[in-house]
């Protein structure tokens, strides 16, 4: 009996009362970690880099736009190889239950968090399993030659190449700044895992206790540099099914929650507790045909072929309401979007005319369907099945085909693939370049480039337009190489999705993420 | 006793080494890759693949890889997960506490209505009752976990107001977790409502968990005992001018338990299956949601490491299950 008072008092020491303002998100599921880069779910960064971490430069909140986050200002040198960051001072790092910071931000910083990714000799480089997918994919360690410490409060990334994306890469999560001064203490300690499971940053909320599949609990980070976050907890309630979330809400266990069921729109919409905002989403679905083959490899049979899909039809069908046709490969709330161009117009009669223009008789073609959903393709098979029966009416008899998720992403890049791909893209930086050069690029023949497309006036505009620090130049640039992209026609664009996101009447400073995040950072409750 | 005790570990220890190899090779037949799931659209390209399979050790052949595990199992060691990174045995164990929970109220639920139901129902064999109880139970039985809990939701919560949607505890309390059960945890935290909360919200996954085991036990119980009270033993009690409490509590029901504690033994089972469900509805931190998550991942080691605690549980309750027999009825463990 005693010995359970003693265990009653020790737990009661550790026992916290919420604070007035709770915040609490019905998350979608649990961070597979808290280190931001070595992971790629928006799961794990809405629970990590977008709460807890700053970077160099970020995205303005709601926006892709860059502004100054750890660095002040920056640079670029004339050549685009030198990218010169100066450092904000007095910047403070969380104190928590492991760790007291006994100095400042600075440029140590920033060495050991690009360093420990960069280096494989570095000693945190396998902690956690070294796998820094994100730091890879955009090509990193090849952009990268290396990255000096000038003084205590300004660094320097020297590029093996210019690279205009370079600034929107550094504001992505895998880019979040580390204490190295943290990292040196586990070290020391022998606890280096602790590093990733127990973070410290400087954003403006620190990790109070995470419990797997249940919650996260936060605090607001009292020194954070921009001032402190208007609410006092911030409550990860971790909910994986979407009705279940929106019940949640509206019995007021939560305050906002993502991705909720199209079924459950129109409710959400006439429900007066809940104020539904709604965003386009950084996205695009499409068909993918295969330039490599015949008879695919003419730009009018694929221009035919995509007068004769009836996007309306799709948007209606598969998306219920929840997204718009798209025309261009890249979506209309990225910069340099071309809205001059003029999409192939849905005319059975005309496309039928054309494929006979084009001495294409009784076509017979495969159609890929994923067999999973994503948020530019809800129901790949419902689209597959609409496009099959549109090809149907201009003569093109369609087989509907689909494997595995991970089969399916592979033999999709196959160079000599039957068949047009359903697939789509949500954008990692706001970037043009990672969208076009990505999956139209002559690079991306043979692996993300679905189309297997390579038209060199399109590459000539895209490789211009990424060593060009300008922006307005830049964005000439992509305007041109969206025309070249639909006088080409690799793809059908099909669609970009709207995001929803439902939140109580009672949050105020909400603003929705173009990436598919959430940051709650001057979000309050009145 | 001691020979019936040692038969049945003997029994144990093939079982074991099946279910090593089938919950190694369970993941690896399906189709799907962890790297390329991984990697998504990105893609990867073959050399960080390769280096990938390195760190993660599938460059190695299978039997090699088999054999790892199995050593690695030897040491205590079920691997570490390619997702999270951490140790399976800890993700295993820190959401254990959560489901073992949730099933032993669910079960105590399916038991505590389940058995008088059942003996009742036989008792007054052919009555309303009867026909009520055999009735229910089997709406309980077919209904679909996924709409059960959703409907239940709706009503109790949503338009009652009654109970929380979903989670273990309003998130009004927090105090460390000591043993990693919340009714336990709650009462340590000496918190005023911690207890309760985490009371109510136990009430609809426990209902919604127990319901199939409710409805088998109910029809298990009914059919034993209706079996039992036609034997000659109880005509003989009941002509001895014995209560008709006794003679059903003490003479029949003794025996007919002997097929209700199997079916009991058997519904653990389906308690950890339907927990799977149950877990997603109710947002319960278990190891149904984490496993399913892992097998969606392709998480060989958590999924493998996951599948074998599993069935070692399986395999224990059935091993208490067995011993139980003999308790209840000594013919049992004298007849092995």
């Amino acid at each position: 009996m005693k010995s359970r008072f003693v265990l009653a008092a020790v737990v009661a020491l550790f026992a916290t009362q919420l604070h007035a303002k709770t915040l609490i998100f019905c998350s979608e599921g649990s961070p597979e970690g808290f280190t931001p880069s070595l992971y790629t779910a928006g799961t794990t960064f809405d629970a990590s880099s977008r709460q807890v971490y700053n970077r160099l430069v970020e995205f303005e909140i709601g926006t892709t736009k860059i502004i100054p986050g750890l660095a002040e200002s920056w640079t670029i040198s004339p050549d685009g190889l030198i990218y010169t960051f100066n450092l904000r001072k007095g910047v403070k790092f969380h104190t928590t239950r492991n760790f007291t910071p006994s100095r400042n931000f600075n440029a140590e910083d920033v060495l050991f968090s690009f360093e420990r990714q960069f280096s494989k000799d570095h000693p945190y480089h396998m902690v956690s399993g070294g796998a820094y997918e994100y730091f890879n994919g955009m090509s990193m360690p090849d952009l990268i030659k290396r990255i000096e410490k000038v003084d205590d409060y300004t660094v320097r990334f020297i590029l093996n190449r210019p690279e205009a994306p370079m600034i929107a890469n550094l504001a992505m999560d895998f880019a979040s700044i580390h204490s190295a001064e943290y990292a040196e203490k586990m070290a020391t300690a022998g606890t280096m895992d602790t590093f990733d499971q127990s973070p410290v940053g400087t954003g403006p909320f620190q990790l109070v206790a995470y419990q797997k599949d249940a919650f996260i609990r936060y605090k607001a980070h009292p020194d954070y540099f921009r001032g402190k976050a208007a609410i006092d907890d911030l409550v990860f309630a971790i909910t994986p099914d979407a009705s279940v979330r929106y019940q949640k809400l509206k019995a007021g266990e939560c305050h906002v929650m993502p991705y909720p069921n199209p079924a459950d729109i129109a409710a959400m919409r006439t429900d007066p507790a809940v104020n539904l905002m709604s965003q386009e989403g950084l996205n695009v679905g499409y068909l993918a045909y295969n330039a490599l083959m015949p008879p695919f490899d003419n730009p009018r049979v694929r221009k035919a072929l995509n007068m004769a899909i009836n996007k309306q039809a799709i948007i209606d069908a598969v998306f219920q309401g929840a997204g718009k046709v798209a025309k261009n490969p890249i979506p209309p709330t990225i910069w340099s979007y071309n809205n001059a161009t003029v999409d192939d117009s849905y005319d059975p009669a005309a496309a039928k005319a054309a494929l006979a223009a084009a001495g294409v008789k009784n076509l017979k073609m495969k159609v890929w369907a994923m067999p999973v959903q994503r948020p530019y393709n809800p129901n790949a098979r419902r689209m597959a099945e609409l496009i099959q029966a549109d090809f149907g009416k201009v003569g093109v008899e369609v087989e509907i085909v689909s494997y595995e998720w991970g089969e399916y992403l592979k033999r999709s890049k196959e160079k000599d693939r039957d068949g047009a791909v359903l697939l789509g893209w949500t954008g990692d930086n706001g970037d043009p370049d990672n969208f076009l050069a990505v999956l139209l690029g002559c690079d991306g023949v043979g692996g993300s480039n679905r189309a297997q497309w390579c038209y060199k006036p399109f590459e000539d505009l895209i490789q211009k337009a990424k060593v060009v620090s300008d922006i307005a130049e830049r964005t000439r640039l992509y305007e041109q190489a969206q025309i070249a992209f639909k006088s080409q026609a690799p793809w059908a664009t099909i669609a970009h999705s709207v995001v929803f996101k439902p939140l109580r009447k009672e949050v105020v400073g909400f603003k929705i993420d173009p990436f598919g995040g959430h940051s709650f950072y001057g979000v309050d409750l009145k | 006793m001691f020979r019936f005790l040692l038969s049945r570990l003997t029994m144990i220890v093939p079982t074991f080494i099946g279910v090593t190899i089938a919950a190694f090779s369970f993941i690896r037949l399906l189709p799907g890759d962890p790297i390329l799931l991984m990697a998504g659209e990105r893609g990867v390209t073959p050399e960080r693949r390769a280096e990938l399979e390195a760190v993660m050790g599938f460059d190695r052949p299978l039997w090699e890889q088999y054999l790892g595990f199995l050593g690695d199992l030897l040491q205590g060691n079920l691997g570490v997960s390619i997702v999270t990174k951490a140790p399976v045995l800890e993700e295993f164990l820190g959401r254990f506490p959560a489901t073992l929970e949730l099933s032993v109220i669910a079960i105590v639920f399916a038991v505590a209505l389940g058995l008088p139901a059942g003996v009742i129902a036989a008792v007054r064999r052919g009555s309303i009752f009867d026909h009520t109880v055999m009735g229910i139970s089997l709406t309980g039985y077919s209904m679909p976990i996924f709409w059960w809990g959703l409907l239940l939701i709706i009503l109790f919560s949503g338009i009652l107001g009654w109970t929380p949607v979903s989670g273990r505890i309003s998130f009004l309390y927090y105090f460390e977790p000591v043993t990693g059960f919340m009714l336990i945890d709650s009462l340590l935290s000496g918190q005023p409502g911690a207890f309760q909360s985490a009371v109510m919200h136990l009430i609809l996954p426990a209902v919604v968990l127990g319901t199939i085991p409710l409805a088998v036990i109910a029809r298990q119980t009914r059919s034993a005992m209706l079996e039992v009270l036609s034997e000659d033993y109880v005509r003989t009690a009941r002509a001895k001018g014995l209560s008709p409490a006794r003679v059903i509590g003490v003479h029949a029901l003794r025996n007919a338990l002997i097929t209700v504690v199997t079916v009991i033994g058997l519904q653990v089972g389906v308690l950890l299956a339907g927990a799977i469900l149950t877990e997603t509805i109710f947002a319960w931190p278990g190891i149904g949601k984490w496993m399913i998550d892992s097998i969606f991942r392709r998480d060989y080691p958590s999924v493998q490491g996951g599948l074998l605690m599993i069935a070692s549980i399986v395999m224990l309750v059935n091993l208490i299950v067995d011993l139980t027999y003999g308790l209840i009825n000594p013919s049992i463990r004298h007849e092995r």
